[in-house]
């Protein structure tokens, strides 16, 4: 069991920096996810803690030790790939034993070590197979058998879930979250899914563009957005951004109106599609376009004041496209931001 | 019957009848060969020809085998396409596995270099070739035959190797690395045993190139002369059937190997097969 102490890496490919100076600090036993939109740099980063990409500058240490000069078999990690990766000339038995028949264990040690992490992922009855046999789903399964099976200090996964089907990946989901909660490992997960990411991790890093946007509890990162960029990614659907003029530090639209930590000029609202009342008229004029029942609710698409905004009502509301209806948002969630650095602003100005 | 089977009958009508022209093409010439090398010298010319090639016995056959020196030949023809095959892989596999797995700087170069190795003709290179072997004492040695027909078949040997470690997912060598093996033992233990099967194939190949080269094989060679060389300068002065009887011999073991090997071959072009 270790921490990880990412220390001001820098990832440069050619001319193209992917890591800007990034540093992260994950606590022994923590479960992370680096989320993010595919190109933000959250996979080079997992290489780079797993030794398969060289950092341009910077340094990785798991537990106290600096690992950032060791080839991956010493850095006493393991992984799962995006693909799986089980070697297919091998039974599932000797895909798991891999790591441990590498490290040189007695095969009392490896035949211990292999039922553990076979009952814990459920995949004993595969256990002679080869995995052409298997699906995909029992392959991730035997994937992550594999990395449980060397007790590592730190677990990678780099989008394990991505190529199972969507029943299939919200069973993994659980699975693998009691799975490790049970084991406590430290877990760095890759994921763009950001339910994913709020479902497993206890702190998720946004990343954007080579660099991490906020890092927090999944909750927090979903109720106060730090910038503008994961209010949109961190969500679904993702948080309205509404422009509204300001006039002696109040922001002002239709009948809607609320101080702001700002004088004058224009801020954005970031306003949850739940955190809204919906009312004949009043508040935000909101014309609908479109109305989408999804079940648990009604989602509305349409405009306020020309902005693109969706907002989530009860699946009996009777509400057809073409209406207009007055949006009172609820005042203690509403995320100011400032439109031009898309910051989010301080509570009080 | 609705326009929708006919055009599924006639497809298939299609298929088999291409399947067929294919047969034909490769086995008929076969078959005429195997007819002339059993049929002994009346064979060669009697008409209507016998059904089956071993209608008129073996003794045709087996009196061309006791002609003197075409065991020997036949043995170092063998031995040159095992010394060939052995080099043109300890050779080829690594520029294939460097091709696949590495980007560097002349990449495209060295592959489109690889391949012209073929453009050159070794009717030129036969003169210089006999003087630096004769200087180096490499003349008149299988090795020496050998060498040549490495350079002939090291173009296929790299270019097929690298597409199939370029079919051997990154991941799992990857894989290896983060559970405990060094670069090698992760070669040895994962992408060997993953391409042995195309590696097999692509050296039974330059196997058939080597055993069936005959121009280096007969410039270089006085007494310790190939199958194909001492065919070459032996049965220009033989009757017909000696040539037939020559030629099976030629080709029977390229259709053995291939025969073996079919399996890799089709999943080597990436043509399901299971």
């Amino acid at each position: 069991m270790a921490g990880i102490t990412i220390d001001r890496i820098e990832k440069k490919f050619g001319a193209v920096t992917a890591l800007q100076q990034l540093s992260l600090k994950v606590e022994d036993g923590e479960f992370i996810a680096l989320l993010g939109p595919s190109g933000c740099g959250k996979t080079t980063l997992l290489r780079i803690i797993a030794g398969l990409e060289s950092q341009t500058s910077g340094r990785v240490l798991i537990g106290e030790r600096d690992v950032s000069a060791l080839p991956p078999r010493q850095r006493g990690l393991a992984m799962v790939f995006q693909n799986y990766a089980v070697f297919p000339h091998m039974t599932v038995y000797e895909n798991v034993a891999f790591g441990l028949r590498m490290k040189g264990a007695s095969d009392a040690e490896v035949k211990k070590q292999v039922e553990r992490a076979a009952g814990l992922l459920h995949i004993e009855p595969y256990l002679e197979r080869y995995p052409a046999k298997l699906s995909g789903g029992q392959r991730q399964r035997v994937a992550v058998a594999r990395a449980l099976a060397v007790e590592p200090a730190v677990l990678l996964m780099d989008e394990p879930l991505s190529n199972l089907d969507a029943l299939l990946r919200l069973e993994m989901r659980s699975e693998l979250k009691a799975v490790l909660a049970s084991s406590g490992t430290t877990t760095v997960y890759v994921t763009h899914d950001q339910t994913e990411a709020m479902g497993l991790a206890d702190r998720i890093a946004v990343m954007h563009k080579g660099v991490i946007e906020q890092i927090d509890r999944p909750q927090a990162l979903y109720e106060r957005p730090a910038t503008r960029f994961v209010g949109g990614f961190v969500g679904s659907p993702p948080m309205n951004f509404i422009d509204l003029p300001v006039a002696d530090g109040t922001a002002r639209l239709g009948g809607f109106s609320s101080p702001v930590p700002l004088r004058n000029g224009t801020v954005t609202a970031g306003i949850r599609a739940e955190d809204i009342d919906v009312a004949e008229d009043g508040g935000l004029p909101f014309d609908v376009g479109v109305c989408e029942p999804l079940g648990a609710t009604l989602l509305l698409t349409g405009r306020i004041d020309g902005q693109l905004a969706r907002v989530s009502v009860r699946p009996d509301s009777r509400v057809r496209p073409g209406d207009r209806l007055g949006l009172t948002p609820n005042a203690g969630r509403i995320v100011w931001i400032d439109p031009a650095d898309g910051k989010a602003m301080g509570a009080a100005a | 019957m609705s326009e929708a089977t006919v055009s599924l009958r006639l497809r298939r009508v299609m298929l088999w009848s291409g399947i067929a022209v294919l047969c034909t093409w490769v086995l008929v010439p076969i078959y005429l060969i195997a007819l002339g090398a059993f049929g002994g010298r009346s064979g060669v010319f009697r008409w209507p020809k016998n059904l089956l090639p071993w209608d008129s016995g073996l003794a045709a056959m087996q009196t061309f085998l006791a002609v003197e020196g075409v065991w020997a030949a036949a043995f170092n023809g063998a031995f040159v396409a095992c010394l060939t095959m052995l080099f043109s892989l300890l050779l080829g596999a690594p520029a294939g596995y460097a091709l696949a797995r590495y980007r560097f700087a002349g990449q495209d170069a060295f592959r489109m270099l690889v391949i012209l190795t073929r453009a050159f003709p070794l009717a030129i290179l036969a003169l210089p070739l006999t003087v630096t072997f004769i200087r180096t004492g490499l003349y008149d040695t299988p090795v020496g035959v050998a060498l040549v027909h490495t350079a002939l078949a090291l173009p296929f040997t790299a270019l097929v190797s690298s597409s199939l470690f370029m079919g051997i997912p990154r991941e799992l060598e990857e894989a290896a690395w983060v559970f405990g093996c060094t670069g090698f033992q992760a070669f040895r233990r994962i992408v060997l045993p993953l391409a042995l099967p195309g590696l097999a194939a692509a050296a039974i190949f330059a196997f058939v190139i080597s055993w069936n080269e005959v121009f280096a094989a007969s410039v270089l060679t006085v007494r310790n002369k190939t199958l194909t060389a001492y065919l070459l300068t032996v049965l220009a002065e033989s009757p017909l059937h000696f040539r037939f009887a020559g030629g099976f011999l030629l080709i029977l073991p390229s259709i053995i190997f291939i025969f073996a090997v079919r399996k890799y071959l089709f999943a080597m072009w990436g043509i399901a097969n299971r």
